[in-house]
């Protein structure tokens, strides 16, 4: 473990919760980065980026709300760029590598899905930041749910191939779906201001599950689920994308364009 | 990959149709070519479309189009279109005098 010192410490309730948002969105925008130049095609490229940009968007509103709400002077360049892994309070899910195509496709739709609920229900949050990013983002991921969608059902009930390789996208992420739901503590220390992602299950499943069964794919049943994430446990693929997206910053700190 | 065919017999496309794409900047203007792009279907053309020509917010509305159902006319037949208008300048309203303080004819 890192110092406290140089560590998360013990935020204050709306710091940690806009944290864990915002680190969400964050490790996401970085792995759909890696998309860039590498997608099937051209026009798929710039959806990616898209998408990409709009979640860091909504990670740098989170990262520095949370900073401001800490008050010890981090901003959101300070919170995303040297914190070291075990600070970072994302589900595991958005950490996991791209994967094929079909892959990325099966965590888009699970994940804007959930997205999805969690900004509509915090539209009347009693905190006016997060109900603010709210209105922005619910339009946003509603986007990429759709763009998402598109492809499941394209590769689900498209050629035999794309099936497999859809199916084997979603058997991939599914262990890491029942992580996203599972509250963390933070969410309950904060009535009417945060949304207990449990709650967002029903309305999520009764999104997923008909686009699943438009697309001829099998609802994955896992046999392991990750958990931890929230509270700073990661799988090893986090610690190389962090090296990534934060050398730059380390080696030339305070650089700007 | 030869004989490669969608689930319901349809055969695969290793290539995807090239699509027209047609925006419109503002309520009351008419949609206007902006490019072209690559799609599988009509749905994903108007979303590659959102995501490639609408990005800084250029438009209101889209339309996408199969390039293969656009008819044009060939250069040969350039002349015989074109040439015969360049001489007939008793076609541009050129005779009036604009009032004044008119200022968007």
């Amino acid at each position: 473990m890192t110092s406290p010192a140089a560590g998360t410490r013990t935020l204050p309730p709306v710091a940690a919760y806009a944290l864990a948002l915002g680190d969400d969105a964050l490790i996401l925008a970085q792995r759909l980065g890696q998309w860039v130049a590498c997608a099937p095609q051209l026009e798929e490229d710039i959806a990616l980026a898209n998408i990409a940009l709009d979640l860091l968007g909504q990670a740098r509103t989170l990262l520095g709300y949370a900073g401001a709400v800490e008050g010890a002077g981090r901003d959101e360049d300070d919170l995303a760029y040297l914190r070291d892994d075990r600070d970072f309070r994302n589900v595991q899910l958005v950490e996991i590598p791209n994967g094929d195509f079909a892959a990325t496709m099966a965590r888009q739709l699970v994940f804007s899905a959930y997205q999805y609920e969690l900004y509509t229900a915090l539209l009347g949050s009693g905190d006016a930041t997060i109900a603010g990013l709210a209105g922005k983002a619910v339009k946003e991921v509603a986007y990429h749910r759709d763009h998402a969608t598109q492809w499941v059902l394209r590769l689900g009930d498209g050629t035999q191939v794309s099936h497999e390789r859809m199916q084997a996208g979603l058997d991939r992420v599914w262990p890491y779906v029942a992580e996203v739901f599972d509250g963390d503590g933070t969410a309950a220390q904060l009535p009417g201001v945060a949304a207990d992602p449990a709650t967002l299950r029903p309305a999520w499943q009764a999104y997923v599950t008909p686009v699943l069964d438009q697309a001829t794919l099998r609802l994955p049943e896992p046999r392991w689920r990750s958990r931890g994430g929230r509270s700073g446990l990661h799988t090893e693929h986090l610690g190389h994308l962090l090296a990534e997206m934060q050398h730059l910053h380390r080696s030339h700190p305070g650089a700007s364009w | 990959m030869t004989g490669a065919q969608h689930r319901d017999g349809r055969p695969q496309s290793r290539d995807w149709p090239l699509w027209e794409v047609f925006v419109r900047a503002r309520r009351g203007l008419t949609h206007h070519h902006v490019g072209s792009l690559h799609a599988p279907d009509a749905a994903m053309a108007l979303r590659n479309a959102r995501d490639v020509y609408t990005r800084r917010g250029e438009g209101v509305s889209i339309w996408v189009v199969p390039s293969a159902a656009i008819v044009a006319n060939s250069p040969d037949e350039k002349d015989p279109f074109f040439d015969p208008a360049l001489d007939k300048v008793y076609r541009h309203p050129t005779f009036y005098d604009v009032p004044e303080g008119a200022k968007h004819l």
